[in-house]
């Protein structure tokens, strides 16, 4: 078996007297879409907090392709391949969709300091941007301001600029959540097409979305990981059936 | 249709009217009897060039800078001291000749601008909010005692300019003369702020504004390009002092008291921080403001808070804001 694409060892992170990631050791294999599930308060965001470097860690190591990348700052992690979105939508009220997803194609180009050219003008971001938001069906709306777009049209816009980010492994925070049941499964089958073009880590209280989506399942409970495995294996779980989905109280 | 760098047909004709009437300014002043507008045009056009390098900062990427004053009195005083140099014929610590040319000093004003604008951005960037604010203002209070210390040049009485720099053989002593070499300036300033602002440069800039942390998981370095504003506007601060010594040939360490970053402050929020030519506006009404309430009272600081308070409570964007309420441009 080849080294995994992701590697988390021994993560352990506390915030005061509350132990939020305790001694979490998972991994995610090239490809693999692999689901984090666990109650709310259970650890999921900050876990992917400290994958890309927004926190962190008091100890343990993330490594990516086998490099350490524990120490990186946040943007450098994104240029190693480590992209993501917000559970909570993470936009710029005055821009429109197309100019966020044209942003994020000029970070991955390089550097932006460029003064002069209207960045607006500029068919080398404005083209993939555009068939980016075709790709995740915002096209219609390319030219709105995020504030006029709906809840779900800005997850699919999140989406959107996290792939012109070409990311290696893409760490998913509630893609589904807040959705309606349309657009939840134009967002699942959307996430089925890429599946397998990159690495997906999936936070999703949707299970209906994790066990069609996922390759593997990592049930995590209080910052602890209790099962890791198929959707069967997880579903067959005594500790996670107690712990999680709410049965064997007697 | 969002783009706020891109003008409607509309504002191009207001933008080319706002220049013809800044050219036939000081003809009609001189017609109406009224010569000493020319000068006080002057220096609204140096201010509206000291207001633009702040609204980099303050108006498109958010950073509340409280020392931007520090810039504009460094830009004076290197033209003041280089100034000084020719006059006692002894080079600058022993090795920089001094000068009294526009094209030499002005371009030296910006860069040691920028130069202390990178220096104290790169220690002020490293914190944000309030901390920001008083870090930044910290360090031009420094400036400001540092020049005050300096008796060499003048210390608390300032540093006095015999002569306006010399360009291309102008009659640099004669005040409509003065006025167009500040106005090609101050349009050619504007027209790169401009540029600036809808670049790629721009784009991240404003992004930063509204959510840094999105603009990092972007994988752009946040700090990097905070830094670079921040060095820009300092350039621009050191072009308007270094101006402005050459306007008033003078030079003192009000220059950058923190009562002039809150003035300039002031003229960006209230034309509208974040617009191209709002600092502009705002440096025209607050000059403007003071002049007249000052004319019709002594208490005329009483006055003028809240006519600003009024302004930037109705008018969200100050007064670019009011224009476009005015000229029926919707939101
Ligand atoms: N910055 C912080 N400071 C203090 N406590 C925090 C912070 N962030 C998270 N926590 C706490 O850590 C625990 C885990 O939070 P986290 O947001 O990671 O949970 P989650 O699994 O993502 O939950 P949800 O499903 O509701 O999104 C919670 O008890 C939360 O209150
Ligand atoms: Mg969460």
């Amino acid at each position: 078996m080849t080294a995994p694409l992701l590697l988390i060892e021994g993560l352990y992170k506390t915030f005061g007297g509350l132990t939020a990631t305790d001694n979490l050791t998972l991994d995610v294999r090239a490809g693999e879409v692999h689901a984090l599930i666990g109650p709310n308060g259970a650890g999921k965001t900050t876990v992917i907090n400290q994958l890309t470097g927004e926190l962190a860690p008091n100890a343990g190591r993330i490594l990516l392709d086998g490099q350490d990348i524990t120490a990186l700052p946040v943007h450098a992690r994104v240029h190693r391949g480590l992209g993501r979105t917000f559970q909570i939508v993470q936009l710029m009220g005055t821009y429109t969709a197309l100019d966020h997803v044209a942003l994020a194609v000029q970070a991955h180009q390089g550097h932006s300091f460029r003064f002069f050219r209207a960045a607006r003008d500029d068919r080398g971001l404005r083209d993939p941007a555009d068939a980016l938001l075709e790709r995740v069906g915002l096209k219609a709306r390319a030219d709105e301001p995020v504030a006029s777009l709906s809840h779900g049209e800005r997850k699919q816009l999140e989406l959107a600029v996290a792939l012109a980010m070409e990311p290696r492994l893409l760490l998913l925070d509630e893609p589904m959540a807040g959705l309606g049941a349309v657009e939840s499964a134009q967002m699942v089958e959307l996430l089925q097409s890429l599946k397998g073009r990159f690495a997906m880590l999936l936070v999703e209280h949707d299970m209906e979305a994790v066990f069609s989506l996922a390759d593997r399942i990592s049930v995590l409970v209080g910052g602890r990981a209790i099962a890791t495995g198929s959707a069967a294996d997880i579903q067959a779980d005594p500790a996670v059936r107690v712990a999680y989905l709410g049965e064997g109280d007697a | 249709m969002h783009d706020p760098f891109k003008f409607s047909g509309k504002a191009l004709i207001a933008i080319a009217i706002l220049i013809a009437a800044l050219v036939a300014l000081p003809f009609i002043a001189n017609a109406v009897g009224l010569p000493a507008t020319t000068p006080l045009a002057t220096r609204l056009l140096i201010y509206a060039i000291a207001a633009g390098s702040l609204n980099l900062v303050l108006g498109f990427g958010g950073m509340i800078s409280f020392g931007h004053a520090a810039f504009y009195g460094v830009g004076g005083y290197t033209v003041g001291i280089l100034f000084q140099h020719v006059r006692i014929g002894e080079p600058l610590f022993g090795f920089i000749p001094g000068t009294e040319q526009f094209l030499i000093a002005v371009p030296a004003a910006i860069l040691v601008a920028g130069a202390f604008a990178l220096l104290i951005g790169a220690l002020a960037l490293r914190t944000s909010g309030v901390q920001f604010i008083m870090i930044t203002l910290a360090f031009a209070q420094m400036l400001f005692f540092l020049f005050v210390a300096l008796k060499r040049y003048g210390g608390d009485d300032g540093l006095i300019i015999r002569r306006r720099n010399a360009l291309f053989g102008l009659n640099m002593r004669d005040d409509l003369t003065f006025y167009f070499v500040v106005l090609i300036v101050t349009i050619g300033f504007y027209l790169l702020l401009w540029r600036i602002a809808g670049s790629r440069f721009g784009m991240v800039l404003g992004a930063i504004r509204q959510n840094e942390r999105r603009v990092a998981a972007l994988g752009i370095a946040v700090y990097r390009y905070k830094l670079a504003a921040f060095t820009i506007a300092g350039m621009g601060a050191g072009l308007a002092g270094g101006l402005v010594a050459n306007y008033a040939r003078f030079v003192s360490p009000d220059m950058l008291h923190w009562t002039k970053s809150g003035e300039l402050m002031v003229m960006v929020i209230l034309g509208g921080a974040g617009t191209l030519l709002g600092p502009l506006f705002g440096a025209f009404a607050l000059v403007t403001l003071e002049t007249v309430l000052s004319g019709w009272t002594e208490r005329w600081q009483l006055f003028l808070g809240p006519i600003l308070l009024l302004i930037i409570l109705y008018f969200r964007g100050g007064l670019s804001g009011l224009f476009k309420f005015i000229g029926g441009g919707g939101k």
